[in-house]
This record gives structure tokens, C-alpha cells and sequence, in this order.
């Protein structure tokens, strides 16, 4: 079609990472061979990350319906109501692939995509968190990952204004090749002002926003949608560079004119960037889309029609506007110094037609490019089951107190100190729970309402055992908000695996997937928005299985939100749930013991459910002066964080007949620390919710203590789970 | 008091700081854009806040230390007009000539929020007659460049003039390195001009002033404005 422009060939549609069965596919749906820009854009929306074709079919058996969710998945991000004329908009979004090749701006285009996804919206952010999975301690380039992810999600939040505060670090080998940045954004909307990606209305101007456009971020999508090789570094080019900047005036322009009424639809330009925001304003509103790429403002001269639409330039947004309000809208962007140009409209027939240099150099059927895309039902194995462990089986390697301290100064377990710190976690004056308890706490506006807000998985569980490694995930956040006296809403799932043509790599998924649900759906807690991660191996080795589940919960008085320390004296301490004492995939069996096997610990949905309500009942009576979920590391590590956050210790006693190794470090599920003044209240309501709940002992003195073991000091504890991260990082130079 | 908080592109705790003062003063700030050439008429005190304004791209506050409002703040100062400079604002400050010194990056050379301590080194001032001298007051910082620094003849004349409000120290008081997060000469987090009516420094008060929230450490430093202008009228 235009000169210059090379043949395509089986090689340059194989390089586009498209098979020869969706080669057909594009040919049989045109009656003719693509152009180059065509084939282009068939591999930007065709491709894993924006086409979900190996998950979708097992995403659409989530839950994702409640009478308080405004908007489930399939948009920008997720909207629920929280009352008083209020909604909350949320989602998590990986940004693993770009993250391994270049940490900092890697991490940093993660966190601004993932609040492009909530302003877009009309949501103004109020809090970011993110799971971070590293590798082994040991490996080369473990550290510098670190340093470079942490500082470039800290050098956009930071700068951008919104609060990191929360989120999880885990180290694992095999995390080594293939590290995960998983980062998720909240924002607060006015539940009736919700802005959506469907355009409406023929012959509406289509315009773009933001920054310029350049030839950064070419193909990133697809890189993200394959394996990485020996090549790795090589595919530095796909990954974006962020300007925080540009995008704190994109979200002050965007809030602007979405309150002066000038947006009909709205979409931000993420992965396959202009591609993939017009297509999918055009297709989800039955329309068609004209673009006119002599328009689109360029960073430098001679783009081809092929870069602009592949272009990742980060803090863009493609807007369909009310055509009475382009001056209005126009002189806003001015405003903020923002790029504005109309550079299309909407159009009856369902076509995607592009034109550049007075041509057209793309003219595809919408709907069949974007959600009439192809779908896979990927063959699964599904994956044989541990044996249970029985404890009596597992020889206690060292005392009590030494496994201990061993365990709170392991790079999983100890503190995050040294990551959280750089984020700014107080801006906009809200943050009620700072990073490092169980969930963090963000008041609404003045109040009295707060938002609780976690990130957690297990990925051991989750190897071990897909459908309960899912179920676990969900039933962690569920608990997580509930220790704080947060009552749960809604999550957000970040679903991040190997390569899904292999089917173990499958049947991790689909069990993943198929607990999630099980979960969600025991919980009544939906799921609204989400991502999916595949293709994380490198030379075939694959992560370990990580759906990680961002949950949101609501407090109706954030002053009542309950914290996990220690708050005097001769409080009593009571373990609500039951104690088998499960070994199997624990931290204590890998970090203690050397072991990594058994299957992971039973989720009871029911006894979750039972027991969270229990416990978010006594944080709201006033009953509690502690609370805190027991999970990595059991109840022994629970109580030694309730001690380090005070600096009070405990003294502790059990007269539970299973091996004391077991008892202090299994990680069963469904289980709580508290602590009280009175108890008897306590245990009557227990009694009388059928809730098991067990005397532990009392806080006090500076040691924890347990009968027949050396004492503890907690300042001795402190010292370990504060210094092996800083220690580690510390050798970077 | 009537307040007036100035906004350039990137500044992005001017809500934080707008609320402090609506809750203490009890009247709403005037928000002034950078490319105004004029205050509002009557302003008391002129609030340039915390952020990353033009994201921090050439050095830390020195575009917005040429933008037009800046004009205006100047001679506001020049005519003894209370300003209060908090962390992009403290560098901005600096970078304008309104106060001696500069900013570096903090000596671990990275960004560092938490609650820290600061020692009050004077309660003699509009800023700081919400204090007793001596006394510690925790309250958060957020920058990665906060590392004051300035010539040995600017650091003896800020000494030997008492134009240093606020130290970072132990919680009881002590001025000491392991207390000292960013290596700022003399742990120094706020300075005055010569005048004594421009403060700028890197913690942040306005994000502790509610007792719901937990602690109001940075209550004093806006009730004291607020009994300064009272006193004056």
C-alpha cells in the first residue's frame, strides 16, 4: 500500500509473534494480506497481554457481581460503592517483563499505568500498593532489581502525589529469571460521575491527550506475551521511560474536564498505546473509528503510520469528546501545557481505518480486532497432590527460640522497612495505618469512613497446590482486612504465570483460578478488575505459580481500625481458630528444616468466614486491643510482630498436644492473635459462634517467654527482623 | 490569616497543606496559579508547598523559582510578608534567593519518609511561638533531597544569628548523626532569613495536625501563625 513499507512474510508475521493459524485467521477476515501497519496492529491486540486469549475462558467463571459493585471487570479498572455518594476504583496490573529488563523505569511506567487505569475513570488516586517478587538473595542480579524496582515505583508515586502504603516482598529462586512487579492503585469517584471507554455517537471528535508521541515502548506488549531467552537484555527498547510529571497534569486536565462535561468516553493509552484505546473505544461502543495520524502529535519527525501505532509513550489518553465543548476542553490542556489535538471521529460502519501521509494504511474490521479476538482453550494437566505431612515426621532441627529468631530475620519474613521508606506513605494527610501491619487503613476524605487495603499470596501454596494455594490468596487478603476491622468488599486478581502452551503451566492456572473462584464466591467478596501476567520463564524455567489478589475493605469509623501491636501490659492473648499444626510448605519446614514439600495447609471457606466475622465483631464492640492475622510463619511469628511493633513482650503457655515445633510455627488457616483485657466476654461469644479460641498467655516484660524455652528479648528480635534487609542492600555498591 | 498557597505544575502536596490550614485558621486558602503575576490583595501569609514541581527535572526548584507569581512572592517578602517554605517549597526558596543554601541529594542518596524528631531552637518567632525552645516535636518527612548544605561563612552567620528553628535530633533532644536521616550540615531542617519572616524547611507539619489521625506534633507551627496575626490586629 505505501512504499517503502516491507513485504510481509511467514518470518516478519512469526517475528510479530503470531502463529500461522492466526495468520489465516487475519487473512480469511480481510480477503487480502495485511499491510505492514495492519500486521502491526493485528500483533498489538492479538497478542496474550491485550487479547487474554489462553485466560479469558477461564476468567468468566470469577464471581464478579454484587449489589455494591458499579463495575466489574472488562473496563479500566474496577468501581465499587462505598456509600454516601461515593465510589472506590481499583485495579492491579503487572508490569513484570519490562521490570526484569530495566528495574527503575520498568517498575516506574508500572505505577504510572496502573493510575492512568483509575484516573481514566474519573477517580482521583488516593493510595497505591505492590507485590514484589524477587530471587534468590544470592542470585547476581537480585540486588539490583531491588534497588532499581523500589526506586523507580517510589520515584513515580513520589513524585506523581499519591500514598504507597502497603504491599509484599518475597525473595524466591525461582523468581531469578523472571522477577514480578505487581502494582495496584485506588482511587475515590463520586459514584455517579464514572467515566467509561464505550464511545457513544457518530461523528464525535476523537481526541488525544497528554505527552508527545514517541518510538519508545515499540512492541512492548508482544515482548510481554512471550518468554525471555539469552536475549533479554537486548529487548531494552520495548520497555517505556515514565514522566510522573506530565502525568500529575494529565490527572489535574482529565479531572478537569471530565467535571466541566465535556467526556463522552475516555481510555488511556497503555499497552499497544493508540492501537488498542481506539479500538477498544470503537468496538466495546459498536462504532467504527477513524484516525488520522498526520495529527497525532509526534516527539520527533518521520514517525511511521507502524510506530505511532505501536508507540508505548507513557501519559497518554485518547478521549471522545462532546463537540460543543472543544474549546472549552482545549483551553484546559493549554492550562496544564499538555498536548490536545482532535485527531479522528467516530463512524457508523464497524471499520478501523487509519490514514497517514494522505493514505490508508489500516482498514480492519473493529469488532473482530478487539473483543472478537481469538480465544484458546489451552489443554491443562492437572497436577498431582502432595502428601499431607504429618509433624510428628519433621525433627526439630534447633530450639524453639533459635528457629525463631531464625525466622524473623529471613528475607521473607523480616521487616520492609527499607523498601516502604521510600515511598512516601503520608501524602494527602490521610494514611491511618502506615505500611507493615496487616493491612493499611486510608481515611475517606475528612472521614469518618477508611478503606483497608492488602496484597498477599502464597506462591509455595500455590505450586503445591493450585486450587488451594487460590483459595488460601483470597482467604489471606479476606483476613488481612478483617484483622483490622475492615469489612471486606471486593478484590482485584493479578494472575501471574509461566507459559500457558505448556499444560503443568496451564493446570497451575486454571486450578488457580478455579480456587479464586471458590473462594470469592464463599467470601462474598468479588472479584472487579484484574490482569494477567503469562509467559514468566526464562530458557523454560517458570515463576512460581503467583495469583496475587489486591482486596479492598471498608472501616465506617477509621478511629476504630485496629492495629497488630501490643498495646500495654498484662493483656491477655488469645489464639482464635484451631492449631493441627500443618508443616507441610510452611516457612518454618523451608528456612528451619531445608524442606520444601507436603501440601500446603486446608482452607475451610466456611470456618474463614465464621471466624473473620468473629473477629471483625470484637474489633468493632471495642472487645480487642490487638488484633492480627497468623499466617507465614505461624503463631509464634505472629506474636514476636505484635512485640517488635510495641516492644512489649509475652509470656506464653499451651497445653495443645500437638508438638510444640508444630504448634508455634504450623501455618494452619482461618487463625487470629488478639489480645483483651477481659477474655470472659470474649470467650462466651466464641462459645456461642462455635469459634475455637485458646488462653496463650499475657504481653508483658521485655522478653517473650515460653515454658521450657530460653527467653526471648524482643529488642534482640527487632534487631533481626529490622537489619537483614538493609544489611543485604547495603552491598550493592 | 488569610493564607495564600502557590501552586506550580507538579507541586502535589498543596491539599495537604490547605487543610492544615482550614482546620487551624478555620478559612480556606487562596490557591494561586504559578503563572499569576499577583497575590491575593490582603494575604497574610504565603504558603509555597511540598512536591515535585516540574518534576524536579533541572534541579530541585529552580524552574519555579523563575515563575511570574515568584515576582509577586518576593516582594511580598521584601515587604516583611510572612512566607512559610515546606520541603519542593524550602528548595524553591532557595533557589529564588529567599534563603541562603541549597538542598542535596540525602546522604544515603535515597528518598526517605518517616516520622522523625525536631528539636525547636526558638520560640521567639511568628513560626514558632506555638512552642516552647527545647522542646521535640516528631512529624514526617518525604524528600530525597534533603540534605541542606551551605559555605562555612552562611552555616557561622545562621548559628550566630539564631536563624536555625528546627534540628533533627534524638526524641530527647539530642543533635545527633544517627538521628539525622538526610546528613544535613548542623542537622539543620528549617532556617529563617535575615529578617526572620521566610522559613523553609523539609518536614512536613501540615500532615500532623489531627488527634483522630493519631498526633498534632505540627499543630503548633500553624496556631502560632495564627496567634501571631491575631496579637498583630
Amino acid at each position: 500500500m505505501i512504499p517503502n513499507e516491507p513485504a510481509v512474510t511467514p518470518e516478519l508475521i512469526a517475528q510479530h509473534g503470531l502463529t500461522p493459524e492466526e495468520c489465516e485467521r487475519i487473512l480469511k477476515l480481510l480477503g487480502r494480506e495485511p499491510s505492514f501497519t495492519e500486521l502491526g496492529i493485528f500483533s498489538a491486540m492479538w497478542n496474550e497481554h491485550c487479547s487474554y486469549k489462553s485466560s479469558k475462558i477461564h476468567l468468566r467463571t470469577l464471581p464478579t457481581k454484587a449489589p455494591w459493585v458499579i463495575q466489574g471487570p472488562g473496563e479500566n479498572a474496577g468501581v465499587i460503592d462505598i456509600g454516601d455518594g461515593l465510589a472506590v476504583v481499583f485495579k492491579m496490573e503487572s508490569h513484570n517483563h519490562p521490570s526484569y529488563i530495566e528495574p527503575y523505569q520498568g517498575a516506574a511506567t508500572g505505577v504510572g499505568g496502573i493510575l492512568r487505569d483509575v484516573f481514566t475513570m474519573g477517580a482521583r488516586p488516593i493510595a497505591c500498593l505492590n507485590a514484589l517478587s524477587f530471587g534468590d538473595p544470592k542470585h547476581p542480579k537480585t540486588r539490583a532489581l531491588v534497588a532499581g524496582v523500589v526506586a523507580g515505583i517510589g520515584g513515580y508515586g513520589n513524585s506523581f502525589g499519591v500514598p504507597t502504603v502497603g504491599g509484599e516482598v518475597r525473595f524466591d529462586r525461582r523468581y531469578d529469571g523472571n522477577c514480578l512487579v505487581n502494582a495496584m492503585a485506588v482511587g475515590l469517584a463520586e459514584s455517579d460521575k464514572i467515566f467509561y471507554a464505550k464511545a457513544t455517537g457518530v461523528g464525535m471528535p476523537i481526541v488525544y491527550l497528554g505527552s508527545k508521541t514517541g518510538r519508545d515502548g515499540i512492541h512492548g506488549a508482544t515482548m510481554a506475551s512471550a518468554e525471555f531467552g539469552a536475549d533479554a537484555e537486548e529487548k531494552r527498547p520495548t520497555v517505556q521511560v515514565g514522566d510522573p510529571f506530565s502525568e500529575k497534569l494529565l490527572l489535574e486536565a482529565c479531572l478537569e474536564i471530565m467535571a466541566k462535561g465535556c467526556v463522552i468516553a475516555i481510555q488511556d493509552m497503555g499497552a499497544a498505546g493508540l492501537t488498542c484505546s481506539a479500538v477498544e473505544m470503537g468496538a466495546k461502543g459498536d462504532l467504527g473509528v477513524v484516525l488520522d495520524l498526520d495529527k497525532v502529535p509526534c516527539r520527533e519527525t518521520g514517525m511511521s503510520a507502524y510506530e505511532m501505532m505501536l508507540s508505548e509513550s507513557q501519559e497518554r489518553m485518547l478521549m471522545v469528546l462532546k463537540p460543543e465543548k472543544e474549546a472549552e476542553a482545549e483551553a484546559i490542556f493549554r492550562k496544564w501545557g499538555l498536548d490536545f489535538a482532535v485527531v479522528g471521529e467516530t463512524t457508523p460502519g464497524k471499520r478501523f481505518v487509519v490514514r497517514h501521509g494522505g493514505g490508508i494504511v489500516a482498514d480492519l474490521p473493529i469488532k473482530e480486532l478487539g473483543d472478537e479476538a481469538p480465544v484458546y482453550q489451552r489443554p491443562f494437566a492437572e497436577l498431582r497432590k502432595q502428601a499431607e505431612l504429618d509433624p510428628a515426621a519433621v525433627k526439630p532441627p534447633v530450639a524453639i527460640a533459635d528457629a525463631l529468631k531464625a525466622l524473623i530475620g529471613s528475607p521473607d519474613l523480616c521487616s520492609k522497612r527499607w523498601v516502604w521508606e521510600q515511598y512516601d506513605h503520608v501524602i494527602l494527610g490521610n494514611t491511618v495505618q502506615r505500611p507493615g501491619g496487616d493491612a493499611a487503613v486510608v481515611r475517606i476524605n475528612q472521614g469518618p469512613k477508611a478503606l483497608a487495603l492488602t496484597t498477599d499470596v502464597a506462591p509455595r501454596y500455590c505450586e503445591a497446590d493450585p486450587f488451594e494455594g487460590g483459595k488460601q490468596a483470597v482467604a489471606e487478603a479476606w483476613r488481612n482486612l478483617s484483622a483490622v476491622g475492615a469489612k471486606p468488599l471486593a478484590l482485584t486478581d493479578n494472575l501471574n504465570f509461566g507459559n500457558p502452551e505448556r499444560p503443568e503451566i496451564m493446570g497451575q492456572f486454571v486450578g488457580c483460578v478455579r480456587g479464586i473462584g471458590e473462594a470469592c464466591r464463599a467470601l462474598d467478596f468479588p472479584v472487579v478488575s484484574g490482569n494477567v501476567s503469562l509467559y514468566n520463564e526464562t530458557n523454560g524455567r517458570a515463576i512460581l505459580p503467583t495469583p496475587t489478589i489486591g482486596g479492598v475493605g471498608l472501616l465506617d469509623e477509621f478511629t476504630q481500625s485496629m492495629t497488630a501491636a501490643f498495646k500495654r501490659e498484662g493483656d491477655a492473648i488469645l489464639l482464635v481458630g484451631e492449631t493441627r499444626g500443618w508443616l507441610g510448605q510452611s516457612v518454618y519446614l523451608r528456612e528451619v528444616c531445608g524442606r520444601e514439600e507436603g501440601a500446603p495447609p486446608p482452607v475451610d471457606l466456611a470456618t474463614e468466614r465464621r471466624h473473620g466475622d468473629f473477629v471483625r465483631s470484637l474489633i468493632r464492640d471495642g472487645l480487642v486491643t490487638a488484633a492480627h492475622d497468623v499466617s507465614d510463619g505461624g503463631v509464634l511469628v505472629a506474636v514476636a510482630e505484635m512485640a517488635i511493633a510495641s516492644g512489649i513482650g509475652a509470656v506464653l503457655e499451651t497445653a495443645c498436644k500437638v508438638p510444640a515445633h508444630a504448634f508455634w510455627f504450623g501455618e494452619d488457616q482461618a487463625r487470629y492473635m488478639v489480645t483483651a483485657k477481659l477474655t470472659e466476654p470474649i470467650f462466651e461469644r466464641a462459645s456461642a459462634a462455635g469459634v475455637p479460641i485458646a488462653a496463650l498467655g499475657a504481653t508483658g516484660g521485655a522478653v517473650v517467654s515460653l515454658e521450657g524455652e530460653r527467653p526471648i528479648s524482643v529488642a534482640d528480635l527487632k534487631q533481626r527482623f529490622e537489619a537483614w534487609l538493609p544489611a543485604y542492600m547495603a552491598d550493592l555498591h | 490569616m488569610k493564607s495564600a498557597v502557590v501552586v506550580f505544575p507538579g507541586i502535589n502536596r498543596e491539599r495537604d497543606m490547605a487543610r492544615a490550614l482550614r482546620l487551624i485558621s478555620g478559612r480556606d486558602p487562596a490557591m494561586v496559579w504559578h503563572a499569576d503575576s499577583a497575590l491575593p490583595v490582603g494575604t497574610d501569609l504565603v504558603v509555597i508547598p511540598g512536591g515535585f514541581s516540574y518534576g524536579d527535572y533541572l534541579r530541585c526548584g529552580a524552574i519555579a523559582a523563575r515563575a511570574p507569581i515568584m515576582d509577586a512572592v518576593r516582594a511580598f517578602a521584601a515587604k516583611g510578608g510572612l512566607v512559610l517554605a515546606v520541603c519542593n517549597g524550602f528548595q524553591i526558596a532557595c533557589e529564588a534567593g529567599l534563603l541562603p543554601g541549597v538542598l542535596m541529594r540525602n546522604a544515603q542518596l535515597r528518598f526517605i519518609c518517616r516520622d522523625i524528631f525536631l528539636r525547636v531552637e526558638r520560640s521567639d518567632t511568628p513560626f514558632t511561638r506555638g512552642y516552647n525552645a527545647g522542646q521535640v516535636i516528631r512529624i514526617p518527612v518525604a524528600h530525597g533531597e534533603g540534605n541542606y548544605i551551605a559555605d562555612g561563612e552562611t552555616i557561622a552567620r545562621l548559628e550566630g544569628e539564631g536563624r536555625v528553628l528546627f534540628r533533627y535530633s534524638s526524641p530527647d533532644g539530642i543533635i545527633d548523626p544517627n538521628w539525622n536521616h538526610n546528613g544535613a550540615m548542623n542537622g539543620i531542617a528549617g532556617i529563617i532569613n535575615e529578617r526572620g519572616n521566610v522559613l523553609g524547611m523539609m518536614p512536613h507539619p501540615e500532615n500532623h495536625v489531627e488527634a483522630s489521625m493519631g498526633r498534632t506534633d505540627g499543630r503548633g507551627l500553624f496556631a502560632g501563625l495564627v496567634d501571631h496575626f491575631k496579637a498583630a490586629a
